[in-house]
């Protein structure tokens, strides 16, 4: 094999949401299988090391490799056999990515610029998870291991260094994040919700978990009302009782089944005074609306309809785009060192058939003079061999220097093709396993990681 | 040596002012901490100066409009920094400190010689009086600002524009809750203020009221944030109507502050002694 081709490449295949319909990304997963997924792909003779990764909206296989076709095409045939597909609907699902490609595809997809949702937190943890499963059965090697090291620090410096996940982008948490803006913190604040529905809890469930005092749960029957207070952790009262609850209450979420206003501007009126003017947050997602709009008109009364916290989320979201672009010049960056490192990997076996063949060239001369230097003593000969390795490092100290210099440059395939023709290196076909300690160091990625 | 000084700090403040902006503008973070380390500074120099010039004139330098204003932006300074170091409010300095700053350009175009005190005001009292009055000042000050920062916001939440503006505010109850700080410190001072004026004047002329118009609107500044003061602690008061009543009687603090002594003539009046 000629020198330089052999440093692992890096090949990533997969569906998201986008190329394929659910039923395809469950077939992919290989989740019916006996075999678990991660050890089908790692029993491939062309692999490597691989990572899979499935979640509910991508399914990626990422290989290090020495044969990049031949991996790609056992991947397929495998997901074609069995995940029980014909080819052409996985060809057509199906992106590849190779080299820097698959690297800032790994990434966006940790760094959750690819997700449905983007700035999602969850990707990244399942990310991690893949992760972990291929380093429990040794799947992931050195070439793995940093990438996805690096794909979590990536994803992590995304995470505090934008604003990429600070924009709130569900109906529940909007109104959670509109109720800190008007209370500041809401520990000690009071909670009602009006009604029942999905929403509604979830969103009174995100103010008690955000720190809120007591919660009063209102309902036409009582019975589904002291149910609902019981899952929820407050108390409960009938709809005639809502007018003197207003009084201590802070934040109202109102999702009431009724046809018309159940709240118009006097009734919340009245109960400003008694309230001393404290503020009063009412967060209406019924349909037709529960609360008269009017409401809002009224001191120190904040009024948000369910279209009014849509709002709030398409803002939001475009934020979260904005964001985004930030995001994607900081992956840029980091593939691009991510991508020197990998190219430097070849000078890897030149460096230790250069040294190799030095300690062989020293041992050789020592023994020839073996019957000269018998007659020293023990001291003699221990110096004598300190001597000699000293001279071989001290002159192969500056060529390794320059090799590891150049191994970060795009073309080091000069400089690797004059060591080898200056010394007289050849015949790298037995190539020695690569080993973390013979790596060259980047510091520049430790100051930044 | 205390010109030289004075005018260091007007240059700090106004590199501090800079950074405040920056940091509303960007939110850029080490933008807030270079404007606080910078604020320090002028604060720092600002004392300094205050004090050479007490040295320098032999008597408290609180008696025209230069050291007035100058001595109101120290204060302010000062309590923003103490407000700061207890309760931190998320872009006050933005409001403060370059309002401070604008005190301060107008200090420096008043007349900063230092004129032989006039006999009737050498007394103990000429600074117990005149640092009370100007830190109820700088309060108040601190309290408009605070609750200029509560109507936009409450303005964006009320009209549902949550934007730029709304994510650089803090929470409204965190906002009246200072204002309502201010106020009961300030409005204390302001009583004390009037109350050790009034024993001065009995020393001084032996009547303790005379009407003089900076009496008059100095009592009228009081029953403004009095009323205030009152509504919040009975009725309730907060909110849109304390923020506005709180620029309110800002507004009527100003006129006796300035208004008065540049308008009329009496014994608060820099207009006769410039004269």
């Amino acid at each position: 094999m000629p020198l330089g081709l052999n440093r692992p490449q890096i090949v990533l295949l997969g569906v998201n949401h986008n190329t394929a319909p659910l039923e395809v990304r469950e077939r992919l997963s290989l989740c019916e299988s006996d075999t678990p997924a991660p050890k089908l792909f790692a029993g491939l003779s062309s692999c490597t090391e691989v990572v899979f990764l499935s979640t509910c909206n991508r399914v990626e296989v990422l290989v290090s490799t020495n044969c990049m076709d031949e991996v790609k095409e056992s991947i397929k045939e495998l997901w074609v056999d069995r995940g029980k597909m014909d080819f052409k609907t996985l060809q057509d699902s199906l992106y590849e990515y190779e080299g820097m490609f698959a690297v800032r595809h790994l990434f966006r997809v940790a760094s959750s610029l690819d997700s449905m949702v983007v700035g999602e937190p969850q990707i990244l943890g399942q990310l991690k998870d893949a992760y972990r499963v291929a380093s429990e059965a040794n799947t992931a090697g050195m070439v793995l291991n940093r990438l996805l090291h690096k794909a979590f620090s990536v994803a992590k410096k995304i995470r505090t260094e934008t604003r990429i996940a600070s924009h709130a982008v569900s109906i529940s948490y909007a109104a959670v994040e509109l109720a800190k803006k008007i209370f500041g913190d809401l520990s000690g604040k009071n909670g009602m919700l009006i009604g029942a529905g999905e929403m509604a809890e979830l969103a009174a469930q995100h103010l008690m978990a955000s720190g809120a005092g007591k919660l009063v749960v209102a309902n036409r029957t009582l019975s589904r009302a002291v149910k609902l207070a019981g899952s929820l952790g407050g108390s409960a009262i009938s709809l005639e009782e809502v007018e003197n609850a207003l009084i201590d209450a802070d934040i109202v979420i109102s999702s009431t089944g009724a046809p018309g206003i159940v709240l118009n501007k006097d009734r919340v009126k009245r109960i400003m005074r008694p309230r001393r003017h404290r503020l009063l947050f009412f967060i209406d997602i019924a349909v037709p609306r529960d609360i008269d709009p009017k409401v809002n008109d009224i001191d120190n009364v904040y009024l948000y309809d369910i279209d009014d916290l849509k709002g709030v989320i398409e803002f939001n979201k475009a934020e979260r785009e904005k964001e985004a672009f930030k995001a994607d010049r900081m992956v840029e960056a980091e593939v691009i060192k991510f991508m020197a490192w990998l190219e430097s990997l070849n000078v890897v076996p030149v460096i230790q058939h250069l040294q190799k063949k030095a300690e062989a060239v020293r041992q050789r001369e020592i023994s020839r003079s073996q019957k000269v230097l018998e007659s020293l003593n023990d001291e003699q000969q221990k110096a004598l061999d300190i001597l000699t390795r000293s001279i071989v490092q001290k002159i192969l100290h500056d060529p390794i220097v320059c090799i590891k210099k150049g191994a970060q440059e795009k073309n080091n395939k000069m400089i690797l093709d004059a060591t080898c023709r200056l010394f007289g290196i050849d015949g790298l076909e037995e190539t020695p396993k690569l080993q973390d300690k013979d790596l060259p160091d980047d510091s520049q990625d430790k100051t930044i990681s | 040596m205390h010109k030289f000084l004075f005018q260091i700090t007007v240059f700090i403040y106004f590199v501090s002012t800079v950074g405040f902006l920056v940091h509303i503008i960007t939110l850029r973070k080490d933008a807030e901490r270079i404007a606080t380390g910078f604020l320090f500074a002028g604060f720092g120099f600002h004392t300094a100066a205050f004090l050479m010039r007490w040295f320098a004139g032999g008597h408290p330098p609180l008696v025209n409009l230069h050291d007035s204003l100058s001595f109101t932006a120290w204060a302010m300074v000062g309590s923003f920094i103490l407000f700061q170091w207890c309760c931190k409010l998320k872009s006050l300095g933005a409001f403060v400190v370059p309002f401070a700053m604008i005190i301060m350009t107008a200090s420096s175009f008043q007349s900063t010689e230092i004129l032989p005190l006039p006999p009737v005001l050498k007394s103990i009292w000429l600074p117990i009086h005149a640092i009370i009055c100007l830190f109820a000042d700088a309060i108040f000050a601190l309290a408009f600002c605070i609750a200029i920062m509560f109507l936009l916001q409450e303005r964006q939440i009320k009209k549902k524009r949550l934007g730029a503006v709304f994510k650089r505010l803090p929470s409204l109850e965190t906002l009246d809750a200072m204002n309502k700080r201010c106020l009961t410190v300030g409005f204390p001072l302001l009583t004390l203020g009037i109350v050790t004026g009034s024993i001065w004047a009995e020393k001084a002329w032996g009547s303790y009221w005379s009407w003089d118009p900076k009496e008059t609107w100095s009592l009228i500044t009081w029953f403004v944030y009095a009323a205030l003061f009152h509504q919040r602690l009975t009725v309730g008061w907060r909110g849109r109507k304390a923020a506005i009543m709180t620029i309110v009687g800002f507004a009527v603090l100003i006129f006796t502050f300035l208004g008065v002594s540049l308008l009329f003539s009496g014994a608060h009046s820099y207009a006769t002694w410039l004269k």
